[in-house]
């Protein structure tokens, strides 16, 4: 990375939930990150696995059990939420019903004692730009759900944090508003110049979206990177199969070098793969290969493996091709639908699927 | 209408028709227990009264209504003055009443969000705990506040033995007993309304006021009470209307010398054999809360127009 400043630095930050009696839940274990200025960082995991609570944990909401929560260098972990410039875009937006759009907005101004003019003004800037202005003086529960989106988001930029968290945001509104949201939201970072903390449970928004994701399981970090980082060279088995879909195949590596090894796959022959820089030889490892950078034909005979096509599913801009290998494990391959082209196999048929080359990389488990 | 419509439409009025016959229980309650009643005394404080109590039936006459603003003077005929003692006694008691309001309002919540804040299963126990009282008759409950209160009852005899005051303070018979005796009474009434509104409130709203700068009280005064206003105005109407008629514990507390609404109302009926009166001053006490309750509503709907 660049010398950029850490917005927030995360060191070693442990929270532990005490339920009744003896239980103790185990929400976040150990996790640091450091997350730089000016970053659009997504924490990506599925639900449970400790993402809110990291978020919770840097608004202020709940306090670590040990660890230390860096902001700029200052040691905030046990700051009150109201001492904190950081500010929240709750899940469920939390706008304040008995207040109009106008008066959302301001609330932060208000509360940090801005003069009524500066107020005014920065309140007229932020309708601006999310594009509410007609609407300012509109209870919010008289607007939509993607408004509700926008005044929140407004809300919680016009005191000028230093960091904007951001709870599964676009969990609530339907898909094609997710979509527009998305642009939106890239666009406020950019224009604000913030640093963004986005907590999501959708790898495509995650992908989509972010300078870099820490992908999250059970209260731990299991690999921090970019999106293209993340998909095309995942650390291990969850991260792979939680990032996009995949293949997870069988084998034993043999000689390595370069980084490349050759893998003897259960269900065929062997497969060239790339090597994570610290393993070596001669032993069952897995292989991921990621549905796009396969092929199918119906020529066994030079293919990688072989195996019966139990499915064809069309999904518009592609085709899933469902196999079963001659082992019993399942594959499948994503084919680009091209115009004119008409995949002319049938379920049922005994097809080949050819990698690409670099598509095969051996996980660390 | 085409036919598919015709058979839908006829079979929504039905509906609706079956449901007007399903509101006549109610409808035939009402009338007997709140209307009719009402009916009945207010044609009470039009006519003549009697001479042992009652009312001499359909002869009408104004006296009753009279009587509530205006008295005669004892000596000379045909001169009244103001009835300054009535005139009184209303001020008194809606005095008594705002202030017991006010008091369980400052005891009720914090109580209310107290209880609204413990884990749910701890929530059902305070909730019982409150309801308790409830199980007693009123006049019990007050005998049992005199006992505490008198000057030789527990909080007395406590202080004298700490050695903190020498001779008993003089608690009964005075408005800080009554006052304190209405709050006992009525403070259930405030909780759980109140309890019924905390319990709904939203806690993501509180940390968004947190997240943007609030502190504790900023957040309470901005964001909980104004969210919390609709159970705040049902505890505040549940504890005014009961405290304006409020009768035993103003009497047994107070001893009866300063008489409130309720005492003056009932002394019509017994010993001052004056139903007409007293009926016209029943009529008033609903004229007036009837008016609090419009000016209390409309004040409060004003800026949270917002309901749950």
């Amino acid at each position: 990375m660049s010398l950029r400043a850490s917005a927030i630095d995360a060191r070693g930050v442990s929270k532990v939930f005490r339920g009744a009696g003896q239980d103790e839940v185990r929400a976040l274990d150990h996790v640091s990150v450091d997350i730089k200025e000016n970053e659009f960082f997504t924490l990506l995991g599925p639900s449970g696995c400790g993402k809110t609570t990291l978020l919770r944990l840097i608004a202020g909401f709940d306090f670590p059990t040990e660890g230390e929560i860096l902001l700029y260098g200052d040691d905030i972990a046990l700051l009150p939420p109201y001492k904190r410039p950081v500010n929240t875009v709750f899940q469920n937006y939390a706008l304040f019903p008995h207040m109009t759009v106008a008066q959302n907005i301001a609330f932060g101004l208000e509360m940090l004692g801005k003069p009524r003019a500066e107020i005014d003004a920065r309140v007229a800037e932020m309708l601006n730009l999310v594009r509410m202005n007609e609407l300012r003086d509109r209870r919010t529960s008289q607007i939509s759900g993607g408004q509700q989106q926008r005044v929140a988001l407004a809300r919680a930029l016009a005191p000028k944090p230093k960091v904007l968290l951001l709870d599964e945001p676009l969990s609530a509104l339907d898909y094609k508003l997710r979509k527009d949201m998305q642009i939106e939201l890239k666009r406020l970072q950019h224009e604000t110049g913030i640093t963004f903390i986005f907590v999501t449970h959708d790898q495509e928004e995650a992908l989509t979206m972010s300078d870099r994701i820490a992908v999250m399981s059970k209260g731990k970090i299991l690999q921090v990177g970019s999106p293209r980082e993340i998909y095309d060279r995942p650390a291990d088995r969850f991260v792979a199969s939680f990032i996009g879909e995949t293949n997870l195949l069988e084998g034993t590596l043999g000689k390595v070098s370069d980084g490349l090894a050759d893998v003897t796959i259960k269900a065929g022959p062997k497969v060239r793969a790339s090597v994570p820089a610290d393993m070596t030889r001669s032993r069952t490892v897995t292989v991921v290969v990621r549905p796009e950078h396969a092929r199918i034909s119906a020529a066994t005979k030079s293919a990688h493996l072989s195996g019966t096509l139990d499915n064809i599913v069309y999904f518009g801009t592609d085709t899933h091709l469902h196999v079963t290998l001659n082992d019993g494990t399942p594959f499948m391959v994503r084919q680009q639908n091209v115009s004119g082209e008409e995949i002319d196999l049938k379920p049922g048929h005994t097809v080949g699927i050819t990698l690409q080359d670099n598509a095969a990389r051996v996980l660390r488990d | 209408m085409t036919r598919a419509e015709e058979v839908a439409d006829h079979h929504r009025r039905q509906d609706i028709r079956s449901r007007w016959l399903l509101t006549m229980p109610a409808i035939i309650v009402i009338f007997l227990a709140a209307i009719g009643p009402l009916l009945v005394v207010l044609l009470y404080s039009f006519m003549e009264k009697g001479d042992y109590g009652d009312v001499k039936y359909w002869q009408f006459s104004s006296e009753g209504w009279y009587s509530v603003f205006r008295t005669e003077d004892i000596f000379e005929e045909g001169v009244s003055t103001w009835a300054d003692a009535h005139i009184l006694i209303f001020w008194r008691s809606i005095k008594l009443a705002l202030m017991t309001t006010a008091a369980t309002l400052f005891l009720g919540f914090p109580t209310a969000y107290f209880i609204s804040t413990r884990p749910e299963r701890w929530r059902e126990i305070w909730l019982f705990l409150i309801t308790i009282p409830f199980w007693t008759n009123i006049l019990i409950r007050t005998f049992a506040i005199q006992e505490t209160i008198r000057n030789e009852g527990i909080i007395n005899t406590t202080l004298i033995k700490l050695g903190l005051i020498s001779a008993p303070i003089q608690i009964m018979y005075t408005d800080y007993a009554i006052l304190f005796g209405m709050v006992y009474v009525y403070l259930p009434l405030m909780v759980l309304p109140v309890y019924a509104s905390l319990e709904k409130l939203d806690f993501r709203l509180v940390e968004a006021g947190y997240d943007l700068y609030a502190t504790r009280l900023r957040v309470l005064w901005r964001i909980i009470l104004p969210m919390v206003k609709p159970g705040l105005i049902a505890g505040s109407i549940l504890v005014f209307i009961p405290a304006l008629g409020a009768y035993v514990t103003p009497r047994v507390l107070g001893g009866g010398k300063n008489m409130m609404l309720g005492n003056l109302i009932e002394l019509q009926f017994g010993q001052g054999r004056n139903w007409p009166l007293g009926s016209a001053l029943s009529i008033t006490l609903l004229i007036i809360v009837t008016l609090a309750l419009l000016f209390y509503v409309r004040n409060a709907a004003r800026g949270g127009g917002h309901g749950h």
